[in-house]
């Protein structure tokens, strides 16, 4: 059984068919890249993943789960974890408080022991703080820990993003253009990074991006998409190569 | 500039930085311990009703600094609380038991009154809620038995183990009462902001998509908020309905919602700080006033600024002076000042800059 499972998932907007009968497996432990042309629909995958949008027909299932039964706040609870294209952190907290947010699907205390802050709370508290702390190691944030997210650079706020994700301890990790506006150590660092993730913490990544060095770099298989519908789907080499997608790219020679 | 290394998780967890903002805190405290001794009656009086208006803005600070969710309907339930008080105290009901019951029966009111609004965003959310504070007079009126209607209500003082605690009888036995309340209520909102729910309010306001992508369930952290924030508020009208020892429906209009959303933007929005400086100028603003018109009035002679409104008036050149040039309230600017002087001189303007990000995720809605 793969880890996630899309099965001839359609979704429209309108007249507008953003997925098309799309199907696909990502297996555990694999990074898994989507590519292609704006407007293609791969935020879209991630977002019928993270719940935000219903399919019209077809089915997602995750883990042996069926995602379509949950509801948004509760796919993280499952192990799927998200960054967004567009930056989407607190930004009127600092580094710290939003990892400790990743943290939340943990959370086993209630209101009213938060209020009068019981010692389980303590307790709790610290254990989060020892597991962000070593993401905070891993992806080299200490400098910027008590740092508030408005003040930070673009660079490092993508980083947190990632970082934030992998607090949550998912399964999946759904990397939405992770390197997208980085410079070229800035996206080297982030290959280590995804290439770390995989190997020391056993998460499989799933990620739509468009730097194709990138790509080709760390991903173990790669699905093609435009207009919604599946291209071309296999090692890097292969999709790089494939007809179909040259066409999509660079139009069709006359 | 001090630097605070931290060398274990308690010291990340505990709400002082170090011992010497600790010892700040503490000094703050004795002085206000020690106002019924430093103070007369009149101004002891005055610092309870600053104290009374800050619970009352910590309430709304829950919901509006911390949440993101504007509400120009927090007077609603400023009156629910007073009526629900004084009904249970008329009921029998000792005060000791009544008074929690009044800010938690709020509570309640405020969730069923978040049900409908959950859906609502910005604007549309405070068009809603100030439509509650308008209907809110009307209710109060029609519901006379409970009420007393137009005519309104009188109380006087209440019992708390068999101790008189009146606001004019007894001013320094209720400061007490009031100084309590506050002091509990400061304490667990700051262990709520440590806390996970504290942060998933934060992560609401500041990201919607984002925070559900977390975990966190969107609809329920609005609802427990606005629960929490009208059981506080709750607690402030009945204060405030004990302080002023008579109201009827026009008590509570929607001026005094408007001024308790002015009185946490002043203060500064999405912090605790914020309340209690916002309170100080609500709570002292009409005394300022009066005091300078006799000043002014024996400058230019007689009845020169005897103006009906001059206080809103002034207030909402306040108001316009601070979104204009200190968007961070008053808090933001006591926060500027001790940088420049901590980074002394090495403090630049550019440092509280708001950068600005024109790219945002789609909202989805």
């Amino acid at each position: 059984m793969s880890l996630l499972e899309f099965e001839s998932v359609t979704l429209k907007f309108g007249g507008l068919t953003a997925v098309d009968n799309l199907s696909f497996e990502v297996e555990e432990g694999e990074v898994f890249a989507i590519v292609g042309p704006n407007g293609a629909g791969k935020s879209t995958v991630f977002n019928l993943i993270s719940r935000f949008y219903d399919p019209f027909a077809g089915s997602i299932r995750f883990d042996g789960h069926d995602l379509l039964r949950v509801k948004p706040s509760g796919v993280a609870s499952y192990g799927v974890a998200r960054t967004f294209q567009n930056i989407e952190l607190f930004e009127h907290a600092t580094v710290l408080q939003n990892l400790l947010v990743g943290r939340h699907r943990h959370r086993r205390t209630n209101l009213v022991s938060e209020i009068l802050f019981l010692p389980s709370v303590r307790q709790q508290e610290i254990k989060n703080r020892e597991k962000v702390e070593e993401i905070i190691d891993f992806l080299d944030l200490q400098a910027f820990r008590d740092k508030m997210i408005s003040g930070l650079p673009y660079g490092v706020r993508k980083v947190v993003e990632v970082a934030r994700a992998l607090a949550t301890d998912p399964k999946l990790l759904l990397l939405d253009e992770p390197a997208s506006g980085l410079s070229v150590e800035e996206t080297t660092d982030m290959r280590w990074w995804i290439d770390d993730i995989r190997k020391q913490m056993g998460i499989t990544v799933l990620m739509v991006e468009h730097d194709m060095g990138l790509v080709s770099g760390v991903s173990d298989r790669v699905l093609a998409m435009a207009d919604g519908a599946k291209l071309a789907l296999g090692p890097p080499e292969h999709v790089q190569s494939h007809p179909a997608v040259i066409e999509a790219y660079l139009g069709k020679a006359s | 500039m001090r630097f605070v290394f931290k060398t274990n998780y308690i010291q990340d967890i505990r709400p002082w930085k170090d011992g010497y903002q600790l010892s700040l805190y503490l000094f703050l405290l004795a002085l206000v311990f020690s106002a019924p001794w430093l103070l007369d009656d009149f101004f002891l009086g005055e610092l309870t009703n600053v104290l009374i208006w800050a619970i009352a803005g910590l309430g709304l600070m829950i919901l509006t600094g911390h949440t993101g969710q504007v509400s120009l309907g927090h007077a609603a339930f400023l009156a629910f609380g007073c009526y629900a008080n004084v009904a249970l105290i008329e009921a029998g009901v000792p005060f000791l038991l009544a008074f929690p019951l009044s800010g938690i029966l709020t509570g309640i009111a405020g969730v069923t009154v978040a049900i409908p609004a959950l859906r609502l965003h910005g604007i549309y959310l405070a068009i809603f809620t100030l439509a509650l504070s308008i209907l809110m007079d009307d209710i109060i009126v029609l519901a006379e038995p409970i009420t007393g209607g137009v005519t309104g209500k009188f109380v006087g003082g209440v019992e708390i183990f068999g101790k008189l605690v009146d606001r004019w009888a007894t001013p320094v036995e209720f400061f007490w009462l009031v100084l309590g309340v506050t002091l509990l209520v400061t304490i667990g909102y700051i262990n709520l902001l440590r806390a996970p729910l504290g942060r998933s309010f934060i992560a609401v306001r500041d990201s919607e998509v984002s925070a559900q992508a977390m975990g966190v369930d969107i609809a329920r952290t609005k609802m427990i908020s606005f629960a929490l924030s009208c059981s506080v508020t709750g607690w402030a009208g009945a204060l405030m309905g004990l302080y002023a020892g008579a109201f009827n429906n026009e008590t509570f209009s929607v001026l005094i919602s408007i001024q308790l959303l002015m009185m946490i933007v002043i203060g500064g929005l999405g912090s605790i700080h914020g309340a209690f400086l916002g309170a100080i100028v609500v709570g002292f603003l009409p005394q300022f006033l009066s005091i300078s018109k006799e000043y002014v009035g024996a400058i230019f002679g007689g009845n020169a600024v005897a103006i009906p409104g001059l206080e809103f008036g002034i207030f909402g050149m306040i108001l316009i002076a601070f979104i204009l040039f200190e968007p961070l309230g008053m808090y933001g600017r006591w926060l500027k000042i001790r940088t420049w002087f901590e980074l002394f001189p090495f403090y630049r303007k550019e440092m509280f800059k708001r950068q600005k990000s024109y790219l945002k995720t789609e909202r989805l809605r």
